[in-house]
């Protein structure tokens, strides 16, 4: 575990990196730039819904912002962020000494950058940035889409590569680089959760790359694949979208279970209920969501037959994600719990990602999804899965690995006041909205009627405050790196794991000899 | 390059200095509210839940919602229940020791199997009542209903009554420039007539994108796809106005497209309906009647009021669409001018095509509008008959 070649210097280190760890810390400040970008958007949105009637924004340019709030934080800050942390983690959670193709993974961060780069100029182009919503049904996003829809085709397809790529990267190292000993069974959660999305991303991405081919076909080489007046079919645009859009879902939550699987255990000084029935609950949601897509079309006019397999299916989905909830809990349960910050964002993501789950089994229902669907009530539901589900476990991560990444422990104080400035935010920001949806306000709209006034009200405040906590987060986490108290090995008392075994903070090199697994 | 700085440049300072004007909207929010305070009916507002609507279709749907809500409450207070109890119980602090148990197949089985059945019991009720959804034979009355950017239309099968809704609130209203109404947004020029206690047939379809037409009070959610027609159904129980809105991402007017449906005793559904086939009589024989400048303009106004507003501006400044004002259509030759507004724009599929859309007497008068307001000044004008020639001979 020599140190005897360390990082290059200035920013050929960066352009040039093959080391897990720096690109691991690349896609983690990009994942927080497009978070911070994603989150500005949100707020203008946010701001322009403080009260009815039309105040900052004009309908166009709304609607091109909760487009571009979906796609930076879909595929701008959550899946960056989740492939940030299995570079770092990984290969120190198996005992490899890098991911197995290096330079693929240089090449699959850095034409991120260039995705989104062309995706965020179109903002300023002739006829406005993408305005169709990040679910960009046809014939809005063909036919009558503004000229900038084709820089987002290309935007998407780089992002997909890019996916592929990192996707592959992690099955290899997971199947062929382990130190011996470690089987399969041996993995930590992350590592099984991220080796099950790495497969869900390969199955899904060629889908969504087919989905925005055929809209460049049809918008720019007279083909008719969605467009109902030459003969297409614009509800095959919706099913093949969510054939990708579905698994994508759980491609943005698998890596926080196996997050939450890690942190739960370690704050609770007691192993992890259930590891074996995790591993299977997880691979049952993954087979599951390959078959549930269609419940996001219930109101499009399916078969009677269709709507009822998309129901069940969907409805069954509850019981796999139940044994994980039942799991945490239970490692909980007789504990010998303290709550530092990891701690803290690791519990709130189990009670409000199982609030989602609650609101997801209700939507869930058909007929009763025929009220639901397109209003705020799935605007609430989404957000508690994907803001305390997918966000809250990556802030948890980040807190929890912070001081192996960088030797420095963060400031408890500040962490905790982080969490719960967040914590109050994200929920006077989404909670309101179960309300207004189930009163009536459809999703997407610029203004509203005056009964949904006072929710909203309160949803903006909500808003400002959680987009700000995000700032002092960026503080915290700038601060630990530059000093502080320094962290030991472990770190925390008795945490399960590798990544522990080597020294604070993780030399350049890990693992060159793999390590003896008990 | 130079361009795109600058556009970069003024579009990044006019959302800063928007964003700026917050602090000023945040503290003058509270006067804005209260001004509506006195429009929207204290019952109405801080609306929690669902509406139980007024069909038994709606009734059961909420009773269904309510049933889901409740299991889901019960699981959460005895998990969430147990997690806090562990919390507060099974603290470092206060001394406890971690137990050393990390798996039970017997557990895992028990909360794999019991769930499942909680869910079964739950899809009993939920295919019950998607059959009855899904039944929509034997109609008393069809009615389809199109969705237009941004407007609905609708068409009393086998009556020969049909007519589109457009939103009625003012761009002033809208921009804050006079008081909201108690309906802001949510009313129409004319609203979709049905009559109580008859089994209504919805066929659902869209000429553009995609539209959903909802009306919560009825339950009645469905997607309007273009090449598609959907259908649904209602029986209406009581009298009243019910509203809703469309429920699919449409473009920019997406949330300015309501649906108002007045539900009445049958007679006067039946004086309503003859209504309407009178005022049909009427504008035929209107049709072929001359009106003078101030009659067309003044009805042109209205036209263009309700349909051309969206994308042309109040003043035909223009926005997503063109300016009117001096362009060579509104102030070049007549018959262009038509063309466009019968046929629409080749190789443009924003501008609507009003040929059908529109009756003569419409489109006529907005033409002489346009022509004739902003300062174009054409001084000439259009009588209902030039159009129809104008069709007959293309
Ligand atoms: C959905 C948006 C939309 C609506 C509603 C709309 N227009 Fe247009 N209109 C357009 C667009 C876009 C064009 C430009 C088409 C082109 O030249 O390619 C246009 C072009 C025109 C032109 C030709 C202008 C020129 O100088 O080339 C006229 C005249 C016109 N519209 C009149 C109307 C009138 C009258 C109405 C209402 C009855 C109306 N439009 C409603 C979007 C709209
Ligand atoms: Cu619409």
């Amino acid at each position: 575990m020599g140190d005897h070649h360390g990082p290059a210097k200035g920013f050929g280190r960066w352009l040039f990196t093959t080391n897990h760890k720096d690109i691991g810390t690349m896609y983690l400040w990009f994942s927080f730039a497009m978070f911070l970008l994603g989150g500005v958007f949100a707020l203008v949105i946010r701001a322009e819904l403080f009260q009815p009637g039309l105040q900052l924004v004009r309908p166009e340019f709304f609607n091109q912002m909760t487009t571009m709030h979906g796609l930076a934080m879909v595929f701008g800050a959550v899946m960056p962020a989740f492939l940030g942390l299995a570079n770092w983690l990984i290969p120190m959670m198996v005992g490899a000494p890098d991911m197995a193709l290096p330079r693929m993974n240089n090449w699959s961060f850095w034409i991120l950058p260039f995705a989104f780069a062309l995706l965020a100029s179109t903002l300023f182009m002739e006829g406005g940035g993408p305005n169709f919503g990040w679910t960009f049904y046809a014939p809005l996003s063909t036919t009558y889409a503004p000229p900038s829809v084709t820089y987002f085709i290309f935007a998407i397809h780089i992002m997909g590569a890019s996916s592929i790529m990192g996707s592959i990267n992690i099955i290899a190292t997971i199947l062929n680089m382990r130190a011996p000993g470690m089987t399969l069974m041996k993995m930590p959660l992350f590592v099984w959760t991220w080796l099950i999305t790495a497969y869900l991303l390969i199955a899904v991405m060629p889908v969504l790359a087919g989905c925005v081919t055929m809209m460049l076909m049809d918008i720019h080489f007279g083909t008719s694949f969605f467009s109902a007046a030459g003969g297409g079919d614009p509800i095959l645009f919706q099913h093949v979208f969510w054939f990708f859009g579905h698994p994508e879902v759980y491609i943005m939550i698998l890596p926080a279970f196996g997050i939450a699987s890690a942190i739960i255990p370690t704050f609770a000084r007691k192993p992890l209920f259930g590891y074996a029935s995790m591993v299977y609950a997880t691979a049952s949601i993954a087979f599951l969501s390959f078959i549930v897509w269609a419940h996001h079309m219930f109101t499009v006019g399916m078969p009677i037959a269709g709507e009822l397999f998309f129901m069940y299916a969907t409805m069954l989905i509850a019981v796999p994600t139940g044994v994980k909830v039942f799991n945490w809990v239970s490692t909980m349960f007789r504990g010998s719990m303290t709550f530092e910050t990891p701690m803290l964002f690791a519990i709130a993501f189990v009670i409000l990602f199982s609030i989602g789950g609650f609101s997801g089994l209700m939507l869930a229902i058909a007929p009763a999804d025929f009220q639901y669907h397109d209003t705020y009530f799935v605007v609430a539901h989404f957000h508690y899965v994907l803001v305390p589900g997918a966000i809250f476990s990556i802030m948890a991560a980040v807190y929890y690995w912070l001081p192996k990444w960088c030797g420095n422990m963060y400031d408890e104080r500040l962490g905790k006041a982080h969490f719960w400035l967040s914590f109050i935010g994200l929920n006077v920001t989404f909670f309101p909205m179960h309300f207004v949806g189930l009163a009536g306000m459809p999703r997407r709209i610029p203004d509203y009627a005056l009964q949904f006034a006072d929710f909203n009200q309160i949803a903006s405040m909500g808003a400002f405050l959680f987009g700000f906590s995000q700032v002092f987060f960026l503080f915290i986490v700038i601060k630990t790196i530059r000093g502080g108290a320094k962290a030991t090995d472990e770190v925390w008392e008795n945490p399960e794991g590798l990544e522990w075994t080597i020294p604070s903070p993780a030399p350049y090199h890990t693992f060159t000899t793999p390590p003896p697994i008990k | 390059m130079r361009l795109i700085t600058k556009q970069l440049a003024s579009k990044l300072l006019l959302v800063f200095s928007r964003l700026m004007m917050l602090p000023v909207l945040l503290m003058t929010g509270g006067q804005v509210l209260a001004a509506s305070d006195a429009a929207v009916d204290e019952a109405q507002r801080w609306g929690l839940n669902m509406t139980e609507g007024v069909t038994a279709v709606s009734r059961e749907i909420y009773d269904l919602h309510m049933l889901i809500f409740w299991i889901c409450v019960w699981i959460g207070v005895v998990v969430f229940g147990i997690m806090f109890y562990s919390m507060i119980m099974h603290r470092k602090s206060v001394g406890a020791v971690p137990a050393k148990f990390h798996e039970s197949t017997a557990v895992e089985l028990a909360w794999t199997i019991v769930p499942a059945i909680i869910l079964v019991l739950m899809a009993i009720p939920a295919t019950s009542s998607l059959i009855k959804i899904y039944d929509t034979t034997e109609a008393d009355i069809d009615i389809k209903i199109v969705g237009h950017q941004w407007k609905w239309q609708y068409e009393y099968l086998g009556q020969d009554v049909g007519f589109f809704s457009n939103l009625s609130t003012s761009q002033d209203e809208i921009y804050g420039l006079v008081p909201k109404g108690e309906h802001y947004l949510l009313e129409v020029d004319e609203p979709l007539v049905i009559p109580i206690n008859k089994k209504i047939r919805f066929l659902i379809t869209a000429n553009d994108v995609l539209h959903a037409w909802w009306v919560p009070a009825l339950a009645v959610k469905r997607d309007a796809i273009p090449g598609y027609i959907n259908d649904a159904w209602t029986i209406v129980e009581e009298p009243g106005t019910y509203r809703g809105q469309c429920a699919e991402l449409c473009g920019k007017e997406h949330g300015f497209m309501p649906i108002v449906v007045e539900a009445m005793e049958e007679q006067d559904y039946q004086n309503w309906l003859a209504g309407k086939k009178q005022e049909a009589e009427e504008l035929r024989a209107a049709m072929s009647q001359t009106f003078s400048m101030d009659e067309l303009y003044a009805r042109g106004e209205k036209v263009y009021q309700a349909n051309c507003v969206a994308c042309h501006g109040v003043n035909g400044e223009g926005g997503l669409g063109p300016s009117l004002v001096g362009s060579g259509i509104t102030t070049g030759p007549i018959d262009n001018h038509i063309n466009v507004m019968v046929n629409g724009v080749a190789g443009n599929v924003v501008m609507p095509v009003f040929g059908n859309q529109l009756n003569n007497i419409d489109l006529a008068s907005v033409i002489t509008f346009k022509r004739n307001a902003w300062g174009n000044n054409m001084g000439d004008q259009l009588q209902p008959v030039d159009i129809l020639t104008f069709k007959k001979n293309q």
